[in-house]
């Protein structure tokens, strides 16, 4: 059997957690050993996503965790929510994105912009995994620019008619109801961006396996098509208005990828370390040469500096004092960091490092999504420069 | 169904324990502790055995340091329903103080079941259980791996070597669990929000001093270098000849 990941602590950082939000920590920890590392790698090279352990998710109380217990959630504080992000993505970003769907763009707009019926109605299921969400924003047009959307909903006197695409779409397949934004008023009108909650057997529904990806590869992802979807008039969640809806949840499930980024710079620094130990050249661990010590020094030096960074924006996060700018800063840093420390890795391994059976190659593979997913790098650095200037460099 | 589970803080089986300055105890820094794993067996069959009954209690009993607190809080985070502390700065060497302040605990607790790990895996002693059915003149099953419960009588399926025993008693009883029981459920995460609000009752630990003494604690050997004496078939008559003549194995 492997051994138990140990966690890389160099800075005591645990000291600054609490029993609880380690206990969580533990738990997840250890269900990602016992659970997802026997199967991951499988279900990597076969493309599928690993559903079955969606129940087991479930029970631990994985899904909207940082949501109130009234609605059938944790109840946890974003600290151990982040930490829980942490753990997943330290199994695989394809897991860790699910989780993040589920719980930060699904759950979590229900519960912000839904109407106490809707809440009621759907975050306990979701919660215990019986209904599985998506989050629709992208097109195949607008990436960056979600601004620019063109899928639209049109009021009747019966509901709503939703009409367009969406692509690169989490969960699109699996989900049993998508989160889809569209337009209401004019295709300039970024104000009439609102959200609805589409069951996706739907009439006119579909959604199409993303085919031929090289990364993200245990998560699916699809293209939604919605032609004249009829939905009744309570599919629309009564509090979103305009774009800064689907941004604020943006701003939730990228806190969740900041912490989970450095859950798989964690994998791939502890797997170089052992590599690095046990792999001898030239007569001696190839870790005794300066060359992999100074790789392995850099990446210990990134990974401490991005475990306080996440712990800090947590704290400021559970005080209701963070900042989009501010999530933006961790995003951006922590996935480049993971990547790279991913890359590193990856080269310190040699052959071996090219292989499903070792995990750098995976994360690596993953963290090029999670670096153009929720806001590209380079979108990042926009918002970091316009917060830093007071000037807009987007248009 | 009243049933309390005694459990050890140990530290983790996957950190490596450094033997401190006096070379009698086990430097505690940077060591992380643990719920003992076969105590986990017991937390989990005393939850299955209430869940099954529909009522009861689950009290687990642990006697340690203050941070055992926390040991205990994972068994209630996994369902269990109060906890005990018996505080002592040190756990005894002596099992039998150990055993003499758990049994004054238990003794009128009026439990039907008292449930141990088989051992804890720092010092292996496998003894805390038998003592305290013994002080407290109970039954006792050792390594129990299947248990069935029908009214006020037990059957208990114990591993022996190259083969199963089979043993019935009556409740109350002293069981220690091994692996193989059950599956030990994750603790969930509203389970360790709850922990917090259960209660958690701190007494201090009546010790004796004790009959024994640890004199010193060495560290395993260190394993030599292995030797690769060739590959494939061709090093089949090498390789007896070393096992015969150096290793003398054969
Ligand atoms: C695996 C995966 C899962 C996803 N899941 C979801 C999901 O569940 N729901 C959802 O709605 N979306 C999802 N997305 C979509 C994702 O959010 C978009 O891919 C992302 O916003 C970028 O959009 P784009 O791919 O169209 O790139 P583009 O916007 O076309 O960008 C292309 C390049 O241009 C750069 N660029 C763009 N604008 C500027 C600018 N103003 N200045 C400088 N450079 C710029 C970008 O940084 C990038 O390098 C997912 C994507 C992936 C890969």
């Amino acid at each position: 059997m492997a051994p138990k990941f140990q966690g890389v602590d160099f800075y005591d950082v645990d000291g600054l957690l609490s029993e609880e939000e380690r206990a969580v920590r533990d738990t997840v920890r250890a269900w990602v050993d016992d659970n997802l590392m026997p199967v991951i790698a499988e279900h990597y090279l076969e493309g599928r996503f690993p559903k079955h352990l969606v129940p087991q998710m479930a029970e631990l109380g994985l899904f909207g965790a940082n949501l109130p217990e009234e609605y059938g959630c944790a109840g946890l504080n974003h600290v151990a929510y982040g930490l829980i992000m942490q753990e997943l993505e330290r199994g695989d970003s394809g897991v860790r994105s699910f989780a993040s769907v589920q719980g930060a763009l699904v759950m979590y707009p229900i519960f912000a912009f839904g109407s106490e019926e809707q809440k009621r109605h759907w975050l306990p299921k979701m919660a215990a995994g019986e209904v599985i969400g998506c989050f629709g924003l992208t097109e195949p047009d607008y990436g960056s620019n979600p601004a620019g959307m063109i899928t639209t909903a049109r009021e009747t006197k019966s509901g709503w008619i939703l009409n367009g695409a969406k692509m690169w779409i989490t969960n699109g397949s699996t989900a049993h109801a998508a989160i889809i934004w569209a337009k209401t008023g004019q295709p300039d009108d970024v104000e009439s961006i609102r959200g609805f909650i589409v069951p996706t057997d739907t009439q006119g529904f579909s959604a199409k396996d993303q085919k031929g990806k090289l990364s993200l590869r245990a998560s699916d992802t699809s293209e939604l098509v919605l032609q004249d979807v009829c939905v009744p008039k309570d599919a629309v969640l009564p509090k979103s208005a305009g774009l800064k809806s689907p941004l604020l949840c943006l701003t939730q499930a990228r806190y969740g990828i900041a912490w989970g980024a450095v859950g798989a710079a964690l994998a791939c620094y502890d797997e170089a370390v052992s590599y690095a130990k046990a792999r001898v050249m030239f007569g001696k661990p190839i870790g005794a040469f300066q060359l992999q010590q100074a790789r392995l020094a850099e990446m210990l030096t990134e990974i401490t500096k991005a475990q306080l960074l996440c712990l800090q924006l947590g704290r400021l996060k559970d005080q209701g004092k963070v900042t989009p700018q501010q999530v933006s800063l961790a995003k951006r840093n922590n996935v480049s960091m993971a990547t790279d420390v991913a890359r590193e890795t990856r080269r310190l391994l040699g052959a071996n490092g090219i292989l499903a059976e070792y995990q750098a190659m995976r994360h690596l593979a993953n963290l090029e999504s999670v670096y153009t997913y929720e806001g590209t790098h380079d979108i990042h650095t926009l918002i970091l420069g316009q917060e830093i200037t007071g000037l807009n460099a987007f248009n | 169904m009243k049933i309390a589970v005694c459990v050890k803080r140990v530290p983790d089986s996957e950190t490596r324990v450094k033997i401190a300055s006096d070379g009698k105890s086990l430097d505690e820094t940077g060591v992380k502790f643990i719920l003992n794993p076969y105590d986990e067996f017991a937390v989990e069959e005393a939850l299955r055995r209430k869940e099954q009954a529909g009522s009861g209690e689950v009290v687990v009993v642990s006697l340690g340091p203050a941070a055992a607190q926390e040991t205990i809080r994972t068994a209630l985070a996994m369902g269990a329903d109060r906890g005990v502390l018996l505080e002592a700065d040190r756990v005894p060497v002596d099992g039998l103080e150990v055993a003499k302040a758990l049994a004054a605990e238990l003794k009128n607790g009026g439990y039907d079941l008292i449930l141990f790990g088989k051992m804890a895996i720092d010092d292996y002693n496998h003894q805390v259980g038998p003592m305290v059915a013994e002080l407290l003149d109970l039954p006792c099953v050792t390594a129990v791996a299947h248990l069935d419960i029908a009214g006020q009588r037990g059957t208990a399926e114990r591993e022996i070597e190259g083969g199963v025993e089979t043993v019935e008693f009556p409740l109350p009883a002293v069981l220690t669990t091994d692996k193989g029981l059950n599956e030990p459920r994750y603790p969930a995460l509203k389970g360790i929000m709850a922990a917090k609000k259960k209660p958690l009752e701190l007494k201090r630990a009546a010790l004796g001093a004790g009959g024994l003494e640890v004199l010193g604690l060495t560290p395993p050997p260190q394993r030599k270098d292995g030797k690769v004496v060739g590959e494939g078939p061709a090093a089949v008559p090498e390789l007896l000849r070393l096992l015969r003549e150096e290793a003398k194995v054969l």
